[in-house]
């Protein structure tokens, strides 16, 4: 019981004291609650499809910033990773019946062969000429899928799987707690020793590779980790949609990842989550807009680009909070004084 | 034979323009460093330009090649000086803004002209046939005029006073500034040469293709195939990989069954298996990175 309390008032003295005082960590508190009570809040279909697709998404923006917003090593074609998750659920859950619970972790391990298989060549490429050889992978599959419709079901894709849960709202919380579970796995990684590494690797790979660190090792490790988080993505994107085809491989998927990326501001985690569940819904809900909501979409994309280079989120948080010169902890933009060590703010 | 002869029409045509889009998608990333994803939206928005005014004003096709190719330079210098230098140290941002920009192109393309299948009448209709393949005198205008363009641009660079002002700012943009070439002006100018270069490519193709507002996106991946392959930045490696990866599509498509959905495929592999053995491409150099 007194162990219980202890833990109690700890919670407490953490929350008041390290989550209230900072901005950006109590909307991090306020998109958990929003996500986990959005069913009470409304009943609708639609509106729980757009952010249970919002959900999976942002899974698979945030492994791509995991892999090339930490590393560096600019991806143009993750949506390899995504097809081959959801091509390999899909068919293992058809074929040899798995259901969704084994079928998505398998087909992200697919997903993190893919990795490795698209890893080791690029280990000896860099900047553009990595870009544009990732961009190619995804279109070499979408080839070999149209070739051999027997297998892959061409370009109708494979239909009929099985589905995640019998109701929408059970597959909603199925997919929202994996997202906030995934995405925090995805975060913790970043702030590991690993995740300094990776960021590392991208300020100047010849200066970690002179302090013993074997880049090699870690960015083939960057390439698996963010195949395995796609891969999930992939597999729980044809449960819910019942459907895996052509169209999760496609360049226009690998662009929309990067824009969502970038748009949050990349090396971030929280960024591109945050910009696929604020560009997401606003590209289903300007369908009042019909033929013009692309074109809004992308001038969107431009004038927040034009304005805030390095994204969204990131701008915002240097808008409300600010850093301690002296001892590097960060503060509310509307304090004087450091609330760590009182040196004052500028 | 005549598969023969089918395939090295085929190859050197396409191969004429993918050299026509890569070198232009090479200058300028070596000027700016810009990784134009646009590049090919340019393309599609001349060959727009050249149905509508041949189809709304009824102008003759040459004169609408004229006008297509300026309103496309003009489009692509005003896109750079409005939206791409202010943001150029932001390399990401510049990329998806290249993306963005590509997106409106096609959606303002969709929205004007529908996203129904258009088509230019050719220039010249006939064709003779020899050993029974059908050589239309299009396809060979087609080439001609990518060979003479490509023969004027390599007399630009080479020839001319700001020709060389551009390879020296691709060489070093740095050095360049302080030997007082304009950079910024340069890079503006490099910016139309390249979108002219993609406009000219998109007046010559298109009676030999079909109108719709996705077709930038398959030459844009060879055309990145083949800079790639190349080495990024090098006329020379852009010229030979795009005959390669052309003829490459040639003969997967004529020589194979369901070679039409393999081409890119094949042609793709091909680049990255050169990529595996030599990581800087063809005829790129490797340079140390800049630290």
């Amino acid at each position: 019981m007194k162990t219980i309390l202890f833990y109690i008032r700890k919670l407490f003295a953490v929350v008041k004291n390290e989550v209230l005082v900072l901005p950006s960590r109590v909307a991090v508190i306020f998109f958990f609650l929003f996500i986990l009570l959005l069913p009470f809040f409304t009943d609708d279909v639609y509106i729980l499809r757009i952010f249970t697709l919002a959900s999976i998404f942002a899974i698979f923006a945030a492994s791509w910033d995991l892999l090339s917003g930490f590393t560096g090593q600019m991806n143009f074609g993750h949506a390899l990773f995504f097809g081959v998750g959801a091509y390999g659920a899909a068919l293992l859950n058809l074929h040899y019946q798995i259901p969704p619970w084994g079928s998505i972790p398998l087909g992200a391990l697919v997903g993190v062969a893919a990795g490795l298989i698209i890893g080791i060549p690029s280990l000896r490429l860099k900047g553009t000429y990595l870009a544009l050889t990732t961009l190619a992978f995804p279109i070499i599959l979408l080839g070999l899928v149209f070739t051999f419709p027997g297998f892959t079901g061409g370009e109708l894709g494979i239909s009929g799987i099985e589905r995640l849960a019998p109701t929408r709202v059970q597959e909603y919380y199925i997919i929202s707690v994996l997202m906030l579970g995934l995405c925090t796995i995805m975060w913790a990684i970043t702030d590991s020793n690993t995740g300094i590494i990776f960021h590392a690797i991208r300020e100047d790979e010849i200066a970690v590779r002179a302090s013993g660190v074997n880049t090699t090792r870690y960015k083939l490790l960057a390439f698996c980790l963010s195949g395995f988080f796609a891969g999930i993505a992939g597999g729980l994107y044809a449960h819910f949609m019942r459907i895996a085809g052509p169209s999760t491989l496609e360049v226009s998927l690998s662009f929309q990842v990067v824009i969502w990326a970038i748009f949050g501001g990349a090396a971030t985690i929280y960024g591109p989550i945050g910009a696929v569940f604020f560009l997401y819904p606003l590209v289903e809900f300007m369908h009042v807009l019909k033929d013009y909501r692309i074109l809004m979409f992308a001038f969107v994309v431009l004038l927040v680009l034009l304005f805030m280079p390095d994204g969204l989120f990131r701008w915002l948080r240097e808008k409300v909070e600010e850093e301690c010169p002296r001892c590097k902890v960060r503060n509310i933009a509307t304090r004087k004084t450091c609330r760590v060590c009182t040196a004052p703010l500028d | 034979m005549s598969i023969v002869l089918d395939i090295i029409i085929s190859g050197v045509i396409s191969g004429s323009i993918y050299a026509l889009l890569a070198i232009g998608f090479s200058l300028i990333f070596g000027v700016a460093r810009i990784v134009n994803i646009a590049h090919t939206a340019f393309y599609m928005v001349a060959a727009y330009c050249i149905y509508a005014v041949t189809n709304y004003l009824g102008w003759p096709a040459v004169p609408a090649m004229f006008i297509a190719v300026i309103f496309s330079v003009i489009l692509g210098m005003v896109t750079y000086k409005l939206l791409l230098n202010p943001i150029r140290e932001h390399e990401g941002a510049v990329l998806i803004a290249t993306i963005a920009i590509a997106m409106i192109f096609e959606q303002v393309m969709s929205l004007i002209f529908t996203g129904t299948f258009l088509s230019v009448p050719k220039l010249v209709e006939d064709y003779f046939t020899i050993f029974g393949v059908k050589v239309f005198y299009q396809q060979l205008l087609t080439l001609g005029a990518a060979l003479a363009i490509m023969l004027v641009l390599l007399l630009f660079l080479f020839k001319t006073k700001l020709g060389l002002a551009v390879r020296s700012t691709a060489q070093d943009r740095e050095v360049a500034n302080l030997m007082g070439i304009n950079e910024s002006f340069v890079a503006m100018i490099t910016m139309g040469i390249s979108v002219g270069l993609a406009a000219i490519t998109g007046a010559i193709v298109v009676p030999l293709t079909i109108l719709e507002p996705h077709m930038w996106t398959p030459p844009l991946i060879m055309m990145m195939a083949v800079v790639v392959l190349g080495g990024l930045g090098s006329l020379k490696g852009s010229f030979v990989g795009a005959y390669i990866l052309g003829f490459a599509e040639a003969i997967v498509v004529f020589a194979f069954p369901m070679g039409a959905f393999l081409k890119g495929s094949v042609a793709l592999s091909i680049m990255i298996l050169v990529l595996i053995i030599r990581p800087e491409g063809l005829f790129g150099v490797y340079f140390e990175e800049e630290r």
